[in-house]
């Protein structure tokens, strides 16, 4: 089975994971949001008490089933393959950069397409600055950018992240140990064997399609190859269909209770930042985990530096705030990035910059 | 015959240097990649310009003869 040798099975796997999406956001998981990357891992790194912000916390099954949807079916059709040693701390680095990047924009590039079917035209911005992210990396990459070889290791290595995410699931199925919000994000979800079940499927249809947000941007750029791109335009359509017929769509750019804020430039060098550092490590957040999940370790180190990165976000205050309406006024409150946040994302930018044109192939001119 | 090994490189690098080689050379060339879906990328952007492609699977990954 491989749903990336033509452009008809790419978009079929664009559809199913659009409707998954649709499920999960008619079923409880919060509204425009559906599937978000870097929220449902800052939501899980909150149950396992990496950070305190109690209205974000909840291990969420999708992120489980997805690594474990993308192992099963890369065990299933032979496609496994247990590597690791491709300069795994600074993959780390950029797991982080990517949520936190994600987190000042809020949402990742997931996420930003499923706002920008929602009218959103925050997301419309934030893409300008992801494409431009990806056209740096792209030049990095032209310019002989690599991390180095992975290896093949014995193949229980690549199995241990898919272990850890069952372990959380049980945590969750059996035990009270996990916290779980009671107000906010953290506490709207779809019901567990749904999401896990939309996670499994969203997780198989990813490994087997090669789903990645930024690798579709940078292949249109680096190779004016458009395979990638449909994918992510069918699942933007099944989302823009679903959003207009039920009453969701709502163009503009204050629109409260939707967990976006309207500082442009801020939203631009957010999805800059996430755009730039996934082009970096090779996939965007969702490709990582789907990557770890077909035993890539490199990729399983990237996503422990996306829960380092959700921690350090809630925990130092660098994450934005949502456009709300006050409750008892019935005002606008509008949303807004932090101090921190801005000084941590110029950092990131920066950091960016630095890992880019100092990694170069072996036999690339410096 | 020239030969990339393009092992245990991330996406895109293995795609980068099979392009680059097809670009200076006619002549076949041998791609080694570590990944299923590299192989499958690498196959598909030989046979969209025009050349012939013989894969075998290898112990740690595939053999990618374009010619």
């Amino acid at each position: 089975m491989n749903l990336s040798d033509s452009k008809k099975k790419l978009a079929l796997a664009g559809v199913l994971s659009g409707l998954v999406a649709v499920c999960l956001a008619v079923f409880g998981n919060p509204v425009n949001m559906a599937f978000c990357i870097a929220c449902f891992v800052r939501d899980t790194a909150g149950a396992l008490g990496l950070h305190q912000a109690e209205v974000v916390q909840y291990a969420r099954p999708e992120i489980i089933g997805l690594v474990l949807g993308a192992f099963i079916i890369s065990v299933v059709t032979k496609e496994y393959r247990s590597t690791a040693g491709s300069a795994p701390m600074i993959r780390f680095v950029l797991g982080m950069i990517l949520v936190i990047g994600s987190l000042i924009f809020l949402g990742c590039p997931l996420r930003m397409v499923i706002r920008m079917s929602a009218g959103d035209l925050n997301a419309w911005v934030a893409l300008i600055g992801f494409i431009l992210g990806v056209g740096t990396g792209v030049i990095a990459l032209k310019k002989g950018f690599s991390l180095g070889r992975a290896y093949v290791i014995h193949k229980l290595n690549g199995g241990i992240f898919p272990a850890l995410m069952l372990g959380i699931l049980l945590l969750a199925l059996f035990t009270s140990l996990l916290k779980a919000s009671e107000s906010g994000p953290g506490s709207m979800h779809a019901p567990l064997i749904l999401s896990l079940i939309g996670g499994l499927i969203f997780g198989a249809v990813a490994q087997k399609s090669r789903m990645c947000f930024a690798g579709s941007i940078r292949d249109v750029i680096l190779m004016k190859n458009f395979d990638l791109l449909t994918v992510i335009a069918s699942l933007f359509v099944v989302m823009l269909i679903f959003n207009l017929a039920s009453g969701r769509f709502v163009l503009g750019f204050n629109t409260p209770g939707i967990i976006a804020h309207s500082e442009h430039l801020w939203n631009i060098l957010g999805m800059y930042a996430v755009g730039f550092a996934a082009v970096l490590a090779g996939g965007c957040p969702l490709r990582q985990l789907i990557l770890a999940g077909q035993g890539s370790s490199d990729s399983a180190v990237t996503v422990l530096g996306m829960f380092a990165g959700a921690a350090v976000s809630h925990n130092f205050g660098l994450a934005s705030s949502g456009t709300s309406l006050n409750p008892e006024t019935g005002e606008l409150v509008a949303g807004a990035v932090t101090s921190y946040g801005k000084i941590a994302l110029i950092i990131c930018i920066a950091v960016c910059f630095v890992i880019a044109f100092t990694n170069k192939r072996e036999g690339a001119k410096s | 015959m020239r030969e990339v090994d393009a092992r245990g490189l991330s996406c895109p690098e293995p795609m980068m240097l099979t392009a680059e080689v097809l670009k200076n050379t006619t002549e076949p060339v041998k791609i080694l990649v570590t990944e299923p879906h590299q192989k499958t990328n690498v196959e598909k952007y030989a046979k969209d310009h025009g050349r012939t492609v013989v894969s075998n699977e290898t112990k740690d990954g595939f053999e990618i003869t374009i010619s």
